[in-house]
C-alpha cells in the first residue's frame, strides 16, 4: 500500500527531498540480525516522524507525501506493488486482459468491510473512477484515468474496464485509494470532497488501521483494524508526530522519542556510529526514487551541439561528486531508471572522467583554448549561468562541483540560486535559463512520454530542456501502448541506449534512501520495494514492546 | 482623553485598510500560485482542467481590485475566508486552533522577561560599574549574540537527550491520554520549559538593557536629588521616586510587544515542534494560502494598532506632563 503513495507522490519530483519509497535493498548494507527468535505479538506503539502537517484525510484531493503517507494506512488499491515492484492484488483477487489489451476484469476480494462495517463492493470501483475523472473533483491524479473509455460493475465483486486503446499503465491506474460511494457520494457529486467531513476525522477506508485522532500540526493517530481482510496489523497503534525541523527528529531519534527516520549522508556515516545508537536502531540503505541532473536548455546553439554535451559529461567525475555530495551513499546514473528494475539496461554508453577527450570534443565543435586558457569560438568565449533552486544545499555542492570541473576545461560558469516558485515561473516556464541542476522522481512504470517526448514543450509541460528527437518520440509511443510488460522491455531498452549517446541532460547520481528503524520491531524485510512492503507484518515481541496503552 | 481615544481609533481605520490592500498586493505578486503549487508545479500530474478549476473556486481569475474588495467585503462580515489548502477549513477556525498554545507561551515568557528585567536593569543602574553591573553585560552582549536556534539545539542536547530530564519537541506525551490528572498537567508544562527559556533569554537581554538605560537617566534628575536631599532613605528615592519615572519608557516597548504575543516565533516553533501560530504562518506562506495568510496579517496588525493606542492613553494616565502637554498643544 505503501507503494501507492510513492507512484502518486514521487513522480516527478523537482523541489525538495525526494520521500524515500522503493529502492532495492543494499546486500552490502546493515541489515537486521536474521534471527527472529521471537513470536509475532500484537501491541505496541509506532512512532514516525513527519515534517509536514497532513493535509487532509482523502489522498485522492491531496498532493502532499505526508497525507499520502498516513493515507496508505487507512485506504487500500484494486492492486499494489510486492517486494519486488510487481503488481499484485489488493482489494483484487485476480485480474485478466483481453488479448488486444482493451478490455480488463478484474475480480475482487469478497472478504472486504469499510471501517464502518458495510462490504466493500465493485460498486465502490466503479464510484472512485466517477469521482477521478469528474471535472468537479480537485484531483492531480486524473491523468491515468483519461485513457478508459468505461468501467462498469456486472455483478458485486467484478469490474469491467474497457480502454480507449492499449495503455501499459491499465493496470497500476488501479492502485488508487478505492473511496466508499455510501460515504462520499453527495459530496464528490457536488464536487466538495475536500469540503467533506471525512477529509478532516473519521475517514472510512478499507486499510489495515483506523482513524483516531488528528491534531493539527502536532499529530495523527491510527489503530489497527481488528477486522482487516489480511488479518489485524501487529502494531496496535500508529502516531505520526509532525516534527517539521530535521535536527529536532534526529535528536529525537537519539532519545527514542521516534521509531522511525530518514538519516542524511552525514549523519549515515558519521553521527549514528556509536555503540548504544547501534544497538537501538537498524540501519538500512537503497536507492532511492529519484536522480540529480545537470540539464541544458537545447534551444541554446551552443548546447544544441551534441559533442558539447558529450564534452561536460566526460569532464565531470560523477564518483567524486557522489563521494563529495552525499558521502559515496548514492549510484552513478546513466539513464532515467533506477539500476535494478525491469527497464532499467546497464548496457549503454557510459562517459568515464576523462578530460583529454572532453577537449578533443569541444574542439572538434569549434570551441579552442584562447591566450588564457578561456574556450572560445567564433570571438565568443564559454560562458553560461548554472541555475538551482534555493534550499537545496545538496544542488547547490553539484553545481559548485560542476563549476570547478568545467574551469579546468576553460568553461566559465555563473552559479545563480533562485527561490524554487520564482525559478519555476519565471525562468523554467519562459525557457530563459542555460542550464540546470534539478532532479526527477521516477514512477514505477518506465512510460517517461511527458519529459522526453517533442510534443511535451508547451509552457507548463516538463520537456523544458525543449529536447526532439524522432526515435525517442517513436519509441515513447510504442512503449506506452502495450500491457505486457515483456513487449516493452525492448522499447524503454533502446531508449535508454539512444538518451545516452544523445546526453540531453547528463544524469549524474541516484540518492540512496537511509532509513532507520528502532531494533525492538521485528519482521522487516529488505528488498527491491524498500522496507514498507509488508508494514502489516512488522511486530515488536511481547518482552520488547515500550508502550503498552492504547 | 475620551475624544483622544476616539480619534486614535478611527485613523486606524484607513491605516488598517492601507496596510491590508499593500500586503495583499505584495503576496499576490509573489510567483506561485496556490492553484499551481497544489498541482503540483512541474509535475506529470499538473493538470490545467484542475488548476483552472481551482483558479475560479478561489476566484484567482478575477483581477486583483476585484479580488480585493471581495476580500474586504467578505471581512466587514468578519468572514476571513476558507483556506487554500486542501483541507479547506475557515480561516478562523485555524487561527483559533493555534493561537492559544502560542499566547500562553508568549504571555509567560513576557512575564517573566518583566519579572527579571526590571530588577536586573534597575540594580545594575544603581550599581553602575559593579561587578553585577559587569556580569549582567556580558550575559546581554552573550543573549544578543545566540542564534535562537543554536540555544534550542544545545538545550535539547543537555537536557533531552544526555540528561534526560525534558521532553524535546511537541507538546505532549504520546500516551498523555493514558496519563492521571496530574500526570497530565506535569508532562504538559513540563514539554514547555525549553521553549520558554529559549525564548525569554534572547528578549530578556533586550529589556534589561532598556530597563537599566531609562533607570540611569532618572537618577541623574534632580527630584532625585531633591529626593536624597530631603533625607528620603535610598529604596524610597529608587522604589518610589526613581522607578516610576524610569518605567514609562517600558511601557511603550511592552506596548509595542503586545502583537508579538500572537505572532509567535518560527523558530523555536519549529525546532521545538509546537503547533502555534508561527508554523501555520510560514506553511500557509510556503502553500501561497492567501486567506490564512492575509487572516494573520489583519490579526497581527489590529492588535500593532490597538496597542499603540493602549500604549499612549497608559502613557498619558501614567504620565500627566503628556495629558498637559497635549491640551496645549491643540490650543
Amino acid at each position: 500500500m505503501r507503494l501507492t503513495a510513492c507512484r502518486l507522490a514521487a513522480w516527478l519530483v523537482l523541489a525538495g527531498a525526494v520521500a524515500a519509497c522503493g529502492g532495492r535493498a543494499d546486500s552490502a548494507a546493515e541489515q537486521p540480525s536474521g534471527a527472529e527468535s521471537s513470536q509475532p505479538a500484537y501491541g505496541d506503539t509506532f512512532i514516525e516522524a513527519l515534517t509536514g502537517n497532513i493535509s487532509g484525510l482523502i489522498p485522492n484531493v491531496l498532493s502532499d507525501s505526508a497525507s499520502f503517507e498516513v493515507g496508505s494506512l487507512l485506504y487500500n488499491g484494486l492492486v499494489m506493488r510486492d517486494k519486488n515492484l510487481n503488481l499484485v492484488g489488493d482489494l483484487a483477487e485476480s485480474w485478466k486482459f483481453s488479448k488486444d489489451c482493451l478490455d480488463l476484469t478484474l475480480t475482487l476480494k469478497r472478504n472486504v468491510r469499510w471501517h464502518d462495517g458495510r462490504p466493500f463492493t465493485a460498486d465502490d470501483a466503479v464510484f472512485t473512477y466517477e469521482t477521478m475523472i469528474n471535472p468537479k473533483t480537485p484531483t492531480a491524479y486524473r491523468e491515468d484515468f483519461k485513457a478508459v473509455a468505461s468501467a462498469v460493475a456486472p455483478d458485486p465483486y467484478t469490474l469491467r474496464v474497457r480502454y480507449k486503446e492499449p495503455y501499459a499503465k491499465a493496470l497500476q491506474t488501479w492502485e488508487t485509494w478505492i473511496l466508499p460511494r455510501h460515504v462520499l457520494e453527495e459530496y464528490a457529486l457536488a464536487g466538495k470532497l475536500r469540503e467533506a467531513p471525512q477529509n478532516r476525522a473519521d475517514p472510512v477506508g478499507t486499510g489495515p488501521y483506523r482513524f483516531r485522532e488528528w491534531r493539527p500540526g502536532e499529530k495523527v493517530v491510527l489503530v489497527a483494524n481488528p477486522d482487516y481482510f489480511e488479518g489485524r496489523p501487529y502494531l496496535s497503534r500508529i502516531v505520526y508526530r509532525i516534527i517539521p525541523s530535521q535536527a529536532t527528529i534526529f535528536l529525537e531519534l537519539k532519545a527514542k522519542g521516534v521509531d522511525s527516520a530518514g538519516l542524511t549522508a552525514l549523519q549515515y556515516n558519521r553521527q549514528t556510529d556509536y555503540p548504544a545508537f547501534r544497538k537501538a536502531y537498524h540501519k538500512y540503505r537503497y536507492p532511492g526514487n529519484a536522480y540529480t541532473y545537470l540539464g541544458f536548455n537545447l534551444k541554446d546553439p551552443r548546447f544544441a551541439d551534441r559533442r558539447v554535451r558529450q564534452a561536460l559529461a566526460h569532464a565531470i567525475d560523477k564518483r567524486q561528486l557522489i563521494e563529495f555530495v552525499i558521502g559515496g551513499l548514492g549510484r552513478e546514473a546513466t539513464g532515467p531508471y533506477k539500476p535494478g528494475t525491469w527497464a532499467h539496461t546497464p548496457s549503454v554508453k557510459q562517459y568515464p572522467y576523462d578530460m583529454a577527450k572532453a577537449r578533443a570534443l569541444l574542439a572538434e565543435a569549434g570551441w579552442k583554448p584562447n591566450s588564457e586558457g578561456m574556450l572560445v569560438k567564433d570571438g565568443r568565449p564559454f560562458q553560461f549561468e548554472l541555475m538551482t533552486n534555493q534550499g537545496n544545499d545538496e544542488r547547490k555542492k553539484v553545481a559548485e562541483i560542476v563549476q570547478a570541473s568545467l574551469k579546468e576545461l576553460g568553461i566559465q560558469v555563473d552559479i545563480r540560486i533562485i527561490e524554487w516558485a520564482a525559478l519555476l515561473k519565471e525562468y523554467i516556464k519562459k525557457r530563459r535559463f542555460e542550464a540546470l541542476i534539478l532532479g526527477w522522481g521516477i514512477g514505477l512504470d518506465p512510460d517517461q512520454f511527458n519529459i522526453w517526448h517533442s510534443s511535451k514543450t508547451a509552457p507548463d509541460e516538463l520537456n523544458f530542456i525543449s529536447y526532439a528527437n524522432p526515435e525517442v518520440d517513436r519509441l515513447l509511443e510504442d512503449g506506452r501502448r502495450w500491457c505486457i510488460q515483456e513487449d516493452r522491455t525492448k522499447y524503454y531498452a533502446r531508449l535508454q541506449e539512444v538518451l545516452a549517446e544523445d546526453q540531453p541532460i547528463i544524469f549524474l547520481y541516484f540518492r540512496d534512501a537511509l532509513p532507520v528503524v528502532s531494533s525492538r520491531v521485528k519482521g522487516i524485510v529488505p528488498a527491491p520495494a524498500g522496507i514498507r512492503h509488508n508494514f502489516t507484518e512488522w511486530f515488536v515481541p511481547k518482552r520488547l514492546q515500550r508502550y503498552t496503552a492504547g | 482623553m475620551l475624544g483622544y481615544a476616539l480619534r486614535r481609533l478611527l485613523i486606524a481605520v484607513p491605516l488598517l485598510i492601507g496596510i491590508t490592500f499593500v500586503s495583499f498586493l505584495v503576496i499576490h505578486l509573489a510567483p506561485g500560485e496556490p492553484a499551481e503549487i497544489q498541482t503540483g508545479d512541474l509535475s506529470i500530474q499538473s493538470d490545467r482542467q484542475m488548476r483552472e478549476r481551482l483558479r475560479e473556486e478561489y476566484g484567482l481569475d478575477k483581477p486583483l481590485p476585484v479580488q480585493y474588495w471581495n476580500w474586504v467585503r467578505r471581512l466587514g462580515r468578519l468572514d476571513f475566508g476558507k483556506s487554500f489548502s486542501p483541507d479547506a477549513r475557515p480561516v478562523l477556525q485555524k487561527i483559533g486552533e493555534r493561537l492559544p498554545v502560542t499566547l500562553l507561551l508568549n504571555a509567560v515568557e513576557m512575564l517573566i522577561i518583566v519579572a527579571l528585567a526590571v530588577p536586573i536593569g534597575v540594580t545594575s543602574a544603581t550599581r553602575q560599574h559593579s561587578t553585577f553591573d559587569k556580569i549582567t553585560t556580558v550575559f546581554v552582549f552573550v543573549g544578543f549574540a545566540t542564534p535562537d536556534f543554536w540555544l534550542a539545539l544545545l538545550l535539547i542536547m543537555l537536557f533531552g537527550v544526555q540528561l534526560d530530564w525534558l521532553p524535546i519537541s511537541g507538546l505532549r506525551h504520546i500516551n498523555w491520554e493514558y496519563f492521571p490528572f496530574w500526570r497530565q498537567q506535569w508532562d504538559f508544562l513540563s514539554h514547555l520549559i525549553l521553549p520558554i527559556v529559549v525564548a525569554t533569554f534572547g528578549g530578556l537581554a533586550g529589556f534589561s538593557r532598556y530597563m537599566r538605560q531609562s533607570m540611569l537617566e532618572v537618577v541623574r534628575q534632580d527630584y532625585v536629588q531633591t529626593a536624597r536631599a530631603k533625607g528620603l532613605p535610598e529604596g524610597v528615592v529608587i522604589g518610589k521616586h526613581a522607578l516610576r519615572n524610569a518605567l514609562l519608557p517600558i511601557v511603550t516597548i511592552l506596548g509595542l510587544s503586545l502583537p508579538g504575543l500572537v505572532g509567535g516565533s518560527v523558530i523555536v516553533e519549529s525546532i521545538f515542534a509546537i503547533p502555534g501560530m508561527g508554523q501555520l504562518m510560514v506553511q500557509a506562506v510556503f502553500e501561497r494560502d492567501y486567506p490564512v495568510i492575509m487572516g494573520n496579517l489583519v490579526v497581527v496588525s489590529t492588535l500593532t494598532l490597538l496597542a499603540n493606542l493602549v500604549a499612549d492613553v497608559t502613557y498619558s494616565l501614567v504620565d500627566p506632563r503628556i495629558r498637559v502637554a497635549g491640551r496645549r498643544s491643540r490650543r
